[in-house]
């Protein structure tokens, strides 16, 4: 027989976004049903909600270049990063990002994950070096192309680190990967593991690149 | 040994000053809100440590209370203007990069040399930590130049900070709640639920069904957790090892490595994967919150194809 309360916690999720709910609202929420509804005490769920935010206060470590990035946008770091590319001949927003995309899968595949990411280079280089060179190719971009541009920035970022990071030994999911096959006593090297990471890392690179490369049609069939 | 505490602290300077910079902005209604809100920040990363489970508990309702009845607010206080900026810009030129250039250059020349060189015996930094720790260094040595060379007022950097991290607000926590709510799905029993769920459908004797049903379960688990660490084992529990690896003979290195990756497609489409696709729209200021979501939708389900390709074929067929 299986026990179908704890799904209940996934639903009120569901919900709870859907209906637009403040997402920490919604999370704390179903946290607590999920735990109360698993045969948890409140206290046990309170504490572990607790313990588990403490854990992983390194998630949020990243925000400390918020104030170096914001002085430097006071003094014009964003109009810089445009006239660079509106500067220079060639550049096109696809192929910045095609460029963007290849760093950050062979950065991520050296096992160097946080050089670069949303809050130190998405925000204050690359977003406005791709709305910049968009411009350059299209003209004036109305609102939904610029932020299509901009949301587009921020998914080549996540797609590099994604399909570049387990070719990495030492990353976590490698060694998580290793640890659940081991405990059903499947032996593994990391590298045997991270060699499996390469085909899929081509293909995200032919895959998002070729979206990248038809953004730059579809932003020049505009002009 | 510097370790990620050193960080926690320098973190609790940066979250406290987001604290100061909020109260110093007259333009925000709601400016007492923001100052508990980081401060109570300021408090996790200082104090985490010392609270114990409970009053970490205490301390994550009060957070969850205050931005979920709308405490939290944004000013309108302008720094510079456009004008300014495009002739700051004009003025300082190129140069302008290389502040914002030493963060990634210090942690990506820096684990380098750290990591391949004696260095790494002298036990100076935690290996578990050496990127971070040299991204905290680099931040450093950019504020200190910034500083020397640009000389902004005094509180530039507090202002500055904290108009960047209130125009995040709230989504600034998130990624970390949702690994609270992760650890106590895991405690009350949904990896076994699912687990067990999965294992009641599978289907008898198609080795292409049951690659189906293991890759769609690590993509539908990781959306529900968003992240597909979590999914990972129970999928790997439930189909991976007893049906792809045991009864259909499939290679393991394949059926672990692109399982993962097919799990990342999931997070590449999902909510919960808070600070890879909500932070980022609000950081990039974007009007639709699922904006990067959208954007990332059709390369995650093409990815999922080909992952599916690769675990069958190379999985199975080489």
């Amino acid at each position: 027989m299986i026990d179908y309360w704890p799904l209940a916690g996934i639903a009120l999720v569901i919900i709870g976004f859907a209906l637009r709910f403040n997402p920490l609202l919604v999370v704390a929420v179903a946290g607590i049903v999920t735990g109360l509804l698993g045969q948890m005490p409140f206290l046990k769920v309170l504490g572990t909600l607790g313990h588990g935010f403490n854990e992983n206060r390194y998630v949020s470590i990243i925000y400390i270049v918020l104030p170096v990035i914001g002085l430097l946008e006071r003094y014009g770091l964003q109009q810089r990063a445009r006239s660079l590319i509106a500067n220079m001949r060639g550049a096109t927003t696809g192929r910045l990002l095609v460029v963007y995309l290849g760093f950050r899968q062979i950065t991520a595949a050296l096992g160097l994950v946080s050089v670069a990411g949303h809050a130190q280079t998405v925000r204050p280089l690359v977003a406005p070096m791709a709305v910049a060179a968009a411009e350059k190719q299209h003209g004036k971009l109305d609102d939904d192309t610029a932020e299509y541009v901009k949301a587009m920035s921020a998914a080549t970022d996540n797609v590099g680190v994604f399909f570049g990071e387990d070719i990495f030994l030492a990353i976590a999911s490698i060694l998580l990967i290793q640890g659940s096959l081991a405990s059903f006593g499947i032996h593994l090297t990391p590298f045997q593991l991270s060699v499996w990471a390469i085909p899929s890392a081509i293909c995200a690179f032919a895959i998002h690149g070729t979206r990248l490369l038809l953004l730059d049609r579809r932003l020049g069939r505009g002009k | 040994m510097i370790n990620l505490h050193w960080l926690y602290v320098l973190a609790g300077v940066v979250f406290a000053s987001f604290a100061l910079g909020s109260l110093r902005d007259g333009t925000n209604p709601k400016r007492l809100g923001n100052v508990a809100f980081w401060s109570l920040l300021t408090i996790s990363f200082w104090f985490g440590d010392f609270l114990g489970d409970i009053g970490n508990g205490l301390l994550v309702l009060v957070l969850v209370a205050i931005a979920g009845s709308h405490l939290i607010g944004r000013g309108s206080r302008e720094s510079t203007s456009v004008e300014q900026r495009e002739s700051f810009s004009r003025r300082y030129g190129n140069k302008l990069f290389l502040p914002a250039l030493v963060i990634p250059f210090t942690a990506f020349v820096g684990t380098l040399l750290f990591s391949y060189t004696p260095l790494k015996a002298t036990g100076l930094i935690d290996p578990k930590a050496v990127t971070l720790v040299l991204l905290g260094c680099g931040v450093i040595i950019a504020f200190v130049i910034s500083y020397a060379w640009l000389r902004p007022p005094a509180f530039s950097a507090i202002d500055e900070g904290s108009r960047l991290s209130n125009s995040i607000g709230w989504a600034m926590v998130l990624p970390q709640m949702l690994a609270s709510l992760g650890v106590i799905f895991a405690a009350a029993g949904v990896g076994t639920t699912i687990g067990a769920l999965v294992s009641a459908i599978i289907p008898e004797g198609s080795i292409l069904l049951a690659v189906l049903l293991y890759a769609f379960g690590m993509v539908l688990f990781t959306m529900i957790m968003g992240n597909a660490f979590a999914a990972f084992p129970v999928m790997a529990a439930a189909i991976g090892i007893p049906i792809l690896i045991h009864a259909d003979g499939g290679n393991p290195a394949v059926v672990g490595a692109v399982g993962m990756l097919a799990g990342f497609c999931g997070t590449l489409m999902t909510p919960m994967a808070a600070n890879f696709n909500i932070v980022p729209a609000a950081l990039l200021e974007l009007r639709n919150q699922y904006g990067v979501i959208k954007a990332q939708v059709p390369t995650a389900l093409a990815m999922l194809l080909a992952n599916i390709v690769i675990l069958y074929v190379a999985g199975f067929r080489l």
